[in-house]
């Protein structure tokens, strides 16, 4: 198995007004091939700009990409856009990521128009496989958005996404607008396709039971920085953070008979701006102690099994 | 349920939005029952007509376009669907009051917060000016925000605490009932389980009823006592949360808790339900699950179809019970 995406102490950081916005501050992780990194927290936590700054669609402050053992990190020209045919994203909106004035048809070819690799009679017979792909009816090939429901539209932003046949897609909260039995009609096509061509994902999402069930690792964020990282199997069995721990406990769950214990967390997220040093989730954390307050290190608590947490050993 | 006596009972209501010349057909024949002291979950998927009952019921539906065609709103026996609008706004706040789903619009963003609660409670009672800003005061307090800040702006509060102000302008006058429409779904989960946290704790302090209005079968199982089930703007299913949970008998009920990925089974796939939900303007006749139900046969695509009760004695809008094989819920 080999890597796709290594990803190693990113930063990325905006300018703002009152000083600097630390969205992603220090992200390091590798993914294999066909495997998915769920990237979970609550909003505002960096997610969605991480998988951004992955694929280029913002300019990392610090740090390196590597896309299968190459460094990335500032290409320009043609070698940014051979990247880019290898690195797709799908969006979480399905109203706003589709072109209003562009037929399905049109909105999937315009990846293989922009690489100039293919002949018109090609497009056309692509964007019909395409379209077959994912599951959706070619008699909707000259339709607008605005005629299809929000999982058909999630369908064509992931046929657009495979267009070029990539090695690698960022998925921001693909399912987050669906409800639940479309949503499960979407996340079994993310996984069969991701089978059947050996498709590599970062699935990002705030939905606890959703990245369980497509992740093979997960990384969980608050506030730009990673707080663990490991096998999803094991974040559900033993979460190590107390943040995790939190997160998890506050998931309603249908089952009504054995409640969860839940951990009621005081307060709500800090600013990122200008953050102090240490772990961000120190003034929420009843564990907190004075050490919390200091540059905090990710460290392997267990084989694969990443925490960053001064006081983890302790705590569990 | 329990035997009290319902002073909130919903009978057959059918409520149709006209547009561009073609009829939607919103709520088709709902009837529910809301005891005291009791909460009722109302889920279903986007546009089955959850919110359509809840405006109906506050008599806030857009005039020109919704059209209430046939039905009862009983509040302690008098029909608000026939009541003055003059009447309906000391209804409003006073016996009943709600809560919106997106707390960025709900609040008016050129009025300091505490005002906005402060207004709702001189409307409703014969004080003056001062007293009334401090007991808006005292709900910021209830609901977990400092006094200290009832002079700031909506858009200095984070979506959680928007959400709190307005939930205590909802119960600033101690309404019998509140009706809750997704009251969390823009929240963050952390923030979600603070808030549906403290409506549990000022529900049983005040003993309010409320009706939830929810997407999410999880928000039920922490929050209701009952349950209806709502496809196509008709009850499909309806019971007390053990009875639905524990025994679903409708299939679009048994599908629904199929379609959430498990946090306890690994499973390759999920069980989604096929096909989508129907058109409103267009309903399938008969059943309208019908074009999407695997157990579906000649008879479910021709009249409308009764409610029957379940060997547990639940209610259900099915008439191949005996086919459907009582869905054991994933935990």
């Amino acid at each position: 198995m080999s890597t796709v995406i290594e990803v190693k102490n990113l930063f990325k950081y905006f300018p703002v007004p009152a000083g600097m916005l630390h969205a992603v501050d220090d992200v390091t992780f590798t993914i294999e091939e066909g495997k998915t990194l769920g990237v979970v927290g609550e909003s505002g936590c960096g997610k969605s700009t991480l998988g951004r700054t992955i694929v280029h669609l913002l300019e990392s402050t610090k740090g390196q990409i590597f896309l299968e053992g190459k460094d990335i990190t500032h290409v320009k020209g043609k070698e940014l856009a051979a990247a880019r045919e290898q690195m797709q994203i799908m969006f979480q909106d399905p109203y706003s990521s589709l072109d209003p004035r562009k037929t399905l048809e049109q909105t999937i070819i315009e990846p293989l128009l922009v690489s100039k690799r293919f002949k018109k009679a090609e497009m056309y017979e692509k964007a019909q496989e395409l379209m077959e792909l994912v599951g959706i009816d070619q008699r909707l090939a000259k339709a607008y958005p605005h005629e299809l429901d929000g999982g058909r539209r999630q369908r064509v932003g992931f046929a657009r996404a495979l267009a070029l046949d990539p090695k690698f897609i960022v998925c921001d909260e693909p399912v987050s607008a669906l409800d639940v039995s479309i949503q499960a009609q979407v996340l079994n096509l993310l996984r069969k396709l991701q089978k059947e061509k050996g498709l590599t994902y970062m699935f990002i999402t705030h939905d606890m039971s959703v990245v369980r069930h497509i992740s093979d690792d997960i990384l969980v964020m608050y506030l730009g920085q990673m707080v663990e990282k490991c096998p999803s199997k094991d974040l559900f069995k033993k979460p190590m953070h107390p943040y995790t721990r939190a997160l998890l406990s506050a998931i309603p769950s249908v089952d009504i008979h054995n409640p969860i214990k839940r951990e009621i967390l005081k307060g709500e997220l800090t600013s990122p701006i200008n953050p102090a040093p240490g772990c961000r989730f120190a003034a929420r954390c009843k564990y907190a102690t004075d050490k919390c307050r200091q540059p905090q290190t990710l460290t392997e608590v267990e084989p694969n099994h990443f925490v960053s947490c001064c006081r983890v050993n302790e705590l569990n | 349920m329990s035997n009290n006596q319902a002073f909130l009972s919903i009978k057959d209501l059918v409520v149709e939005y006209t547009s561009d010349g073609q009829i939607v057909q919103a709520v088709n024949g709902v009837s529910f029952d809301l005891q005291k002291g009791r909460t009722i979950g109302l889920v279903g998927e986007t546009g089955a007509g959850k919110t359509t009952i809840a405006k109906t019921i506050m008599r806030i539906l857009p005039d020109r376009a919704a059209h209430i065609r046939g039905g009862q709103v009983l509040l302690d026996g008098k029909d608000l669907l026939t009541t003055s609008e003059e009447e309906m706004r000391k209804v409003r706040g006073d016996k009943i009051s709600m809560v919106f789903q997106d707390p960025m619009t709900a609040l008016n963003p050129t009025m300091r917060v505490g005002d906005q609660i402060a207004e709702v409670i001189i409307h409703h009672n014969d004080i003056s000016q001062a007293e009334s800003e401090k007991r808006a005061g005292q709900m910021l307090e209830m609901v977990g925000i400092p006094a200290g800040r009832y002079r700031e702006y909506p858009h200095q509060f984070s979506g959680g605490m928007k959400q709190r102000v307005v939930i205590a302008m909802a119960l600033a006058c101690t309404p019998d009932i509140l009706l809750a429409d997704e009251p969390t779904t823009a929240l963050d989960v952390t923030i979600q389980a603070q808030v549906l946290d403290m409506i549990n704790d000022l529900k049983q302090k005040n003993n309010t009823s409320m009706i939830l209005i929810t997407h999410d079968l999880g928000v039920v199982a922490q929050v209701c006592d009952d349950v209806a089930v709502i496809y196509a703007g008709q009850i499909v299913e309806r019971g007390s949360k053990e009875q639905v949970f524990d025994h679903p008998h409708h299939p679009y009920t048994i599908g629904l808790f199929g379609a959430i990925p498990s946090m306890n089974v690994d499973e390759e796939y999920l069980h989604p339900i096929d096909g989508l939900p129907p058109d409103p303007s267009n309903l399938p006749k008969g059943c309208p699950f019908n074009p999407r139900c695997p157990y579906a046969t000649d008879a479910c695509r021709k009249g409308a179809i009764g409610e029957v009760q379940t060997p547990d004695g639940h209610w259900c809008r099915c008439v191949n019970l005996d086919q459907v094989k009582e869905g054991a819920i994933k935990s």
